[in-house]
């Protein structure tokens, strides 16, 4: 495609007008997606520290006020860990980036229903992040309750410990910010996958990603919303000298606080029902990422299409029924922990759903192992593992062994983490060429794959015996109990390879940048692929089909269609005409 | 303009992907290697807890066994499928075999799957009622724990089997009264405060879980139990252990700078050493 097609109609001409303050959803995409990359870059950054401390906990770092590094700067890390991965990274990059950059695309819309809002969506998600980084640099630090800021820990101040003063303060102000966002974000999402969807685009012709980022947001709507409301009152505890969190009684440090009538378990009731669905709000679009690239890369359709909808939204509906398997051990009452342990078990059914009919995908299909492909099929092996041992923790019997041990950082760091971030570069593979004009590197790409699929499955499944043994997480180091010695040499493993697969992200980030400038440039349809993103430009026009929009006549996956002449037919292909799709030119528009 | 669906020649022969047998060897070995490495460290037992100390604990082993072999099977089932149908189905230049899904296949493997997650459901239940549902024995032993940034004190109810009343505004711990015991409440003169607890064998012991600050946890790996204290509330947990011995008490709740540092130790004794233990305690000032 020429490369005036990229400036298209209705492009703004100015420098800021088209690339900073744009409305233009592509735009907003990449912008999404390169605050997902800085921040992912931290929060791996942070995440080698505290491997490296865990294992050399005397050394000198040069970088660290004083030398050595404190129990509390551990802490700060893994807070600060823990929420720029969940927040700016496993929600910003598969739903905030694919999703707005694809799914107008997808449906064959020329943007998002509310580009204005959606631009306000990006805005108010960088100023979370710029919020959320600052947190490091304000009196006290950063703060330490974790990513998941139980109160009391969080809801006095610093009576309880460095970072939870100011540093606190900025947290919950950032998370505000990002609810805010991602409120807008998904009614953007929503309206958009409704009502702007191309003639002849019915919901089950619509490919399985837009299904999943179309669920996500349905998701976000009704989770984050949970979080915002939670976040003002331990706002309100914390400046305005309220007890929604705080009991009657407390002594901290010495000090009684003057405070009565709330609940701590409040706060971790109003969290997990966001917490809960925020982790398939991470893995959801990965999932659908997953579905899509299967499809493509063995030549098939998706196995059982219907059914993989029916389980996108199963586990969307059960994942609100289910945040309380992570409080088993919080002193809730024991009768209703059965309860969410049979909802959690049932959650199980539509997740192995998935998994059987991604192997369908596979069987007897032709496979062709570009990058996009290994990482889709990793996806569905770390998906496997990390979503097995989740069986365990359903369990409320088996979960008071288990739980705060590594085990669970074991669990939720393949699912939600390893998975999830398998699912992104999977997206990125395949869709770096529509998005920038131009193909990564396969050489460098499969290299990269090789490397953290391996060193991935080294840094956590070591981390489940760590657990078994009764390795506690969060612990600065493993002075304070003995037994926790022992678990030492796991731990030295771990965070060697914990080196080496951080290291091995280099080697993407070299590509990603390499191909932006050199990279070989794209076709329109470089995969052979059957949806509408395939049709256009590479990268798109502004209005994304430069007035050609289509129509669609067929489910988005028609791979290897018997008596068709090729063996793929995109989605605007009329039924007439596919066999002869070679000798046409079928817009549709 | 756009709108160029075209493939290649190269992409309609297949000849393009003929490459594709160095990836699909390279990731079957991986994953097969995967399950082999992963079923050997659990078969071998290379790193177990530590054995369990009260019946419940051992059934808590005996449910984790159980889902164990369950979801291992489910493990080697699926990486093992992964594996060969990324081996068998590579492109060498076969044609696909077109196939939209298989509705029997589908509820049956749903109806499978449900099945067996009913059944682990339905026996980890009844270990869980096992702990929490069965209510302690009469002569159970009562003792309160409450968490403390980053300590546990015990209290034992002494000779008269009656907590005394604690007031918040009392708590002085440089003062030797880390719990806020009221001196003016008979209750309370014959209570027994300790840093680590202590407790007979074969005896059922009832813990009342309590937090003066933020939220902590007692979790001791033998008892296969962690629980909670939170602020506010009053947190039971019984147990019987079975033999003597001493076991760690770690907290696993994140409570401040800390954390990391915050244990005890329980130790199990004889019933005639536990009774010397409370008279020592009582004689003490």
């Amino acid at each position: 495609m020429s490369a005036s097609a990229q400036v298209g109609i209705g492009a703004p001409k100015g420098f800021l007008r088209r690339y900073i303050f744009s409305t233009d959803h592509k735009v907003i995409g990449l912008q999404y997606l390169f605050l997902a990359l800085v921040a992912v870059t931290l929060g791996i950054v942070l995440s080698l520290l505290m491997r490296f401390h865990l294992v050399w906990p005397a050394a000198h770092l040069p970088f660290v006020s004083g030398g050595i590094m404190t129990p509390e700067q551990y802490l700060a890390l893994v807070t600060m860990h823990g929420t720029i991965m969940v927040f700016f990274v496993l929600t910003t990059a598969p739903q905030s980036a694919f999703g707005n950059y694809f799914l107008p695309i997808q449906i064959g819309a020329p943007d998002m229903a509310f580009p204005r809002l959606n631009m306000l969506s990006f805005w108010l998600t960088l100023a979370a992040f710029l919020c959320m980084i600052a947190a490091f640099v304000v009196p006290g630090g950063a703060p330490i309750s974790g990513w998941t800021a139980y109160p009391p820990l969080s809801g006095l101040g610093d009576v309880t410990g460095p970072g939870e003063g100011a540093g606190q303060t900025m947290w919950i102000v950032s998370i505000l910010l990002f609810c805010f966002a991602s409120l807008l974000g998904s009614i953007n999402f929503i309206s958009t996958t409704i009502d702007m969807r191309a003639p002849g685009l019915t919901l089950m012709r619509m490919p399985l990603t837009v299904w999943a980022w179309f669920v996500t947001a349905i998701l976000s709507l009704l989770a984050f919303g949970v979080l915002l409301a939670g976040g003002i009152l331990l706002f309100l505890d914390r400046s305005a000298g309220t007890s929604f969190f705080l009991p009657a009684g407390l002594v901290v440090n010495g000090e009684l606080q003057i405070r009565a009538g709330g609940s701590p378990l409040l706060w971790q009731h109003l969290f997990w029902f966001f917490g809960h669905p925020e982790v398939y709000i991470a893995i959801l679009p990965g999932m659908g990422v997953a579905s899509h690239v299967l499809a493509n890369f063995s030549r098939k359709p998706v196995f059982g299409y219907r059914a993989m909808v029916f389980a996108l939204g199963a586990i969307g509906f059960l994942g609100f029924l289910v945040w309380g398997h992570h409080m088993f051990v919080s002193g809730m009452n024991p009768y209703s922990s059965l309860t969410f342990s049979v909802l959690t078990m049932s959650i199980g059914v539509p997740s192995a759903i998935k998994t059987f009919n991604w192997l369908g995908t596979l069987w007897g299909g032709k496979l062709q192992f570009h990058p996009p492909m290994l990482f889709a099929i990793g996806f569905v092996s770390f998906f496997v593992t990390g979503g097995l041992s989740g069986i365990f923790l359903a369990q409320p019997a088996v979960d008071t062994m288990l739980h705060a041990t590594y085990y669970v950082v074991a669990h939720f760091h393949i699912v939600m983490g390893v998975a999830a971030i398998f699912g992104i570069f999977a997206a990125t593979y395949y869709w770096f060429p529509k998005m920038f004009g131009r193909m990564m590197d396969e050489t460098l790409g499969k290299l990269h794959f090789w490397l953290t699929f391996a060193g991935s499955y080294c840094v956590f499944m070591p981390m489940h015996f760590v657990g078994i043994e009764g390795g506690v997480r969060r612990y600065a180091d493993s002075s304070g109990a003995a037994y926790l010695a022992a678990l030492q040499p796991l731990h030295r493993f771990m965070t060697v390879a914990a080196f080496a697969t951080a290291a091995a992200q280099l080697i993407f980030f070299y590509n990603f940048l390499w191909s932006l400038k050199r990279g070989k440039e794209a076709p329109v349809n470089p995969w052979s692929a059957t949806t509408l993103e395939w049709i256009t430009s590479s990268p798109p026009p502004a209005d994304n089909f430069d007035g050609h929009f289509p129509s669609v006549y067929r489910g988005p996956y028609d791979y290897s269609v018997p008596g068709a002449s090729q063996d793929f037919l995109p989605q605007n292909v009329p039924p007439e005409k596919y066999a002869r799709v070679n000798q046409e030119t079928p817009n549709g528009g | 303009m756009v709108i160029e669906p075209r493939a290649t020649e190269a992409m309609r022969t297949g000849r393009r992907n003929r490459g594709s047998a160095g990836p699909a060897v390279l990731l079957s070995l991986l994953l097969v290697t995967l399950v082999v490495a992963t079923v050997y460290v659990f078969a071998a037992r290379l790193f177990p807890a530590p054995p369990p100390i009260t019946q419940v604990a051992a059934q808590v082993d005996h449910q984790y066994s159980l889902t164990l072999y369950a979801t291992g099977a489910a493990f080697v089932f699926a990486q093992l499928g992964l594996a060969y149908a990324v081996f068998r189905f590579r492109d060498r230049g076969q044609h696909a075999h077109f196939t939209r899904g298989n509705v029997v296949l589908e509820i049956l493997w749903t109806c499978l799957t449900a099945l067996v997650f009913l059944v682990l459901g339905i026996l980890g239940s009844r270990v869980w009622a096992a702990v929490q549902f069965s209510p302690p024995a009469p002569d159970t032993i009562q003792v309160e724990v409450t968490g403390t940034q980053f300590v546990y004190t015990f209290r034992y109810p002494g000779p008269d089997g009656k907590f005394g009343r604690l007031d918040p505004a009392l708590v002085n711990a440089p003062a030797g009264n880390p719990l806020g015991l009221d001196p003016n409440d008979p209750a309370a003169k014959d209570d027994i405060v300790t840093s680590t607890l202590t407790v007979p064998v074969n005896h059922p012991v009832e813990l009342l879980l309590r937090s003066q600050d933020v939220v902590h946890n007692f979790f001791v790996r033998e008892l296969r139990l962690q629980q909670d204290a939170v602020p506010g509330m009053l947190i039971p947990l019984h147990f019987t252990a079975d033999r003597t011995g001493r076991c760690e008490i770690v907290c696993t709740q994140l409570c401040g700078l800390g954390h990391y540092r915050m244990r005890s130790f329980l130790n199990i004794v004889s019933e005639s050493a536990y009774e010397d233990f409370l008279k020592q305690q009582a004689a003490a000032p």
